[in-house]
């Protein structure tokens, strides 16, 4: 194995490479500077949503009604059980990457195979459960119509139960008319955004049910979003009413501010792509281990470094949960 | 690599025998606060919201801390920074501490003050 010299020729000389004064090799020091430039590209990113959440403190969505899913409990409410979940999973695979980089350290190759091959099916369990998470929120729960300012106003009952627009759309023939070339219109392209319902099936079943009330995405003081009386929420839909938003995209979000969603996706996606690799790396170790390239070399630094790597995706993770999900 | 490991954390009031020992008893004090971090989202205690300290939520102040008290747990002791020389945690650290604190006491300045125009000056976000 002569790709994978551990001595470079340099020992006891004082220039030249020679020195260690931080008692790290090589590797391990760029692995920790590698990992302080990516904490400060997260930090931008936590931060740039600190900001935008600051720009519009009395209107941005409270976490804890916008996750409200667990995998096979339909329409039961269980507000962050499902990251708290997800946190444990990480944090989890955190601790089989530290026991494999232990028995790495103490020789014992069977170990850090059986290790890394746990914190490989828990980043497999995270990514799969992210997935799964993303999925729930692009699709949407209860819908939602957007003003022609912009704004996302939420249906209630009288008991302050939320209502999905499905529930009371009047179904009416769909103003949408299919074009062909016989109306000379075939060039026509449908906007990019089509929710199953239009804005006027919802204001008619909307007015037609006198138990409806709205919601808005401003907050009053105790941070609870302000709910209209039945008069108000009418003037409300009637005039300022514009577009069903279902779910969330980059450009609509069902949960209130678009931005809440924008960052959503940027943030715990470019985390997800981060676990992704960490993953990846994971699997390309996992082989090595597996045939012995470590055992040759004499020292399992190397699941030390990916080790490294994956502790940081944990510890990212943990801002994100608290950011997201908890303040 | 005959590694040397400092087995003690919470300043030495506790001891593990093995590196291994260590790596569990600090899984298990990271599910305790995550733990309590849930049970905080979930029953969100009105006195908690409704005071402040330096116009941020208690409930918030308590999320956070305890955020930096796991981050600190996972660098020292699964990341192994409590056994590294301390210029290279010094290196790390200090750098980092100091990059993100400067930007988001910036950032969050600038995020107030456009609230605040929205709010009281003549740009609006209500119709």
């Amino acid at each position: 194995m002569e790709a994978t010299v551990v001595k470079t020729g340099t020992e006891d000389k004082t220039w030249g490479g020679g020195n260690q004064p931080l008692k790290a090799s090589y590797g391990k020091m760029m692995m920790w500077f590698f990992i302080v430039s990516d904490a400060l590209t997260f930090s931008g990113f936590l931060a740039s949503y600190g900001f935008s959440r600051f720009k519009f403190v009395d209107a941005w969505p409270i976490a804890d009604e916008v996750f409200t899913h667990f995998p096979f409990l339909h329409g039961v409410e269980a507000p962050m059980y499902y990251v708290a979940f997800m946190t444990f999973i990480l944090i989890f695979s955190s601790v089989t990457m530290v026991l494999a980089v232990d028995a790495g350290h103490k020789m014992k190759q069977n170990k850090v195979i059986l290790y890394l091959f746990l914190t490989i099916i828990g980043g497999l369990i995270f990514l799969g459960s992210q997935a799964w998470e993303w999925a729930t929120f692009i699709k949407g729960d209860y819908g939602a119509i957007e003003t022609k300012g912009g704004q996302i106003i939420q249906f209630l009952d009288k008991e302050g139960e939320r209502v999905a627009i499905r529930d009371f759309v009047a179904i009416n023939d769909a103003d949408r008319i299919p074009q062909t070339r016989e109306n000379g219109l075939w060039f026509v392209q449908d906007s990019e955004y089509l929710p199953s319902v239009t804005f006027n099936q919802v204001k008619e079943g909307f007015l037609a049910n006198d138990n409806l009330l709205v919601r808005l995405q401003h907050k009053d003081e105790h941070g609870q979003h302000i709910i209209l009386s039945r008069e108000e929420s009418i003037a409300k839909v009637v005039n300022d009413g514009q577009l069903v938003v279902e779910g969330a995209n980059l450009r609509h979000n069902e949960y209130g501010h678009p931005l809440f969603a924008n960052f959503f996706f940027f943030i715990t996606g470019f985390h997800g792509f981060h676990v992704a690799t960490g993953v990846l790396i994971n699997i390309i170790i996992f082989f090595n281990v597996i045939l012995g390239t470590y055992e040759r070399r004499n020292s399992y630094e190397m699941v030390e470094k990916v080790g490294l790597y994956w502790h940081f995706v944990d510890l990212v993770w943990v801002f994100v949960f608290t950011f997201f999900y908890l303040v | 690599m005959a590694h040397e490991h400092k087995l003690a954390i919470f300043r030495g009031a506790v001891k593990f025998k093995s590196n291994v020992s260590k790596i569990w008893g600090v899984f298990i004090f990271l599910s305790v606060v995550t733990i309590i971090e849930v049970a905080l989202g979930i029953v969100r205690p009105d006195f908690l919201i409704d005071n402040r300290f330096l116009a941020l939520k208690l409930l918030n102040w308590i999320f956070i801390i305890l955020t930096i008290v796991k981050a600190y747990y996972i660098t020292w002791d699964f990341m192994h920074m409590r056994d590294e020389t301390t210029g290279l945690r010094r290196a790390v650290i200090w750098t980092s501490i100091f990059l993100i604190s400067y930007l988001i006491v910036l950032i969050l300045i600038e995020g107030d003050y456009i609230f605040e125009v929205y709010k009281s000056g003549f740009i609006k976000f209500d119709f």
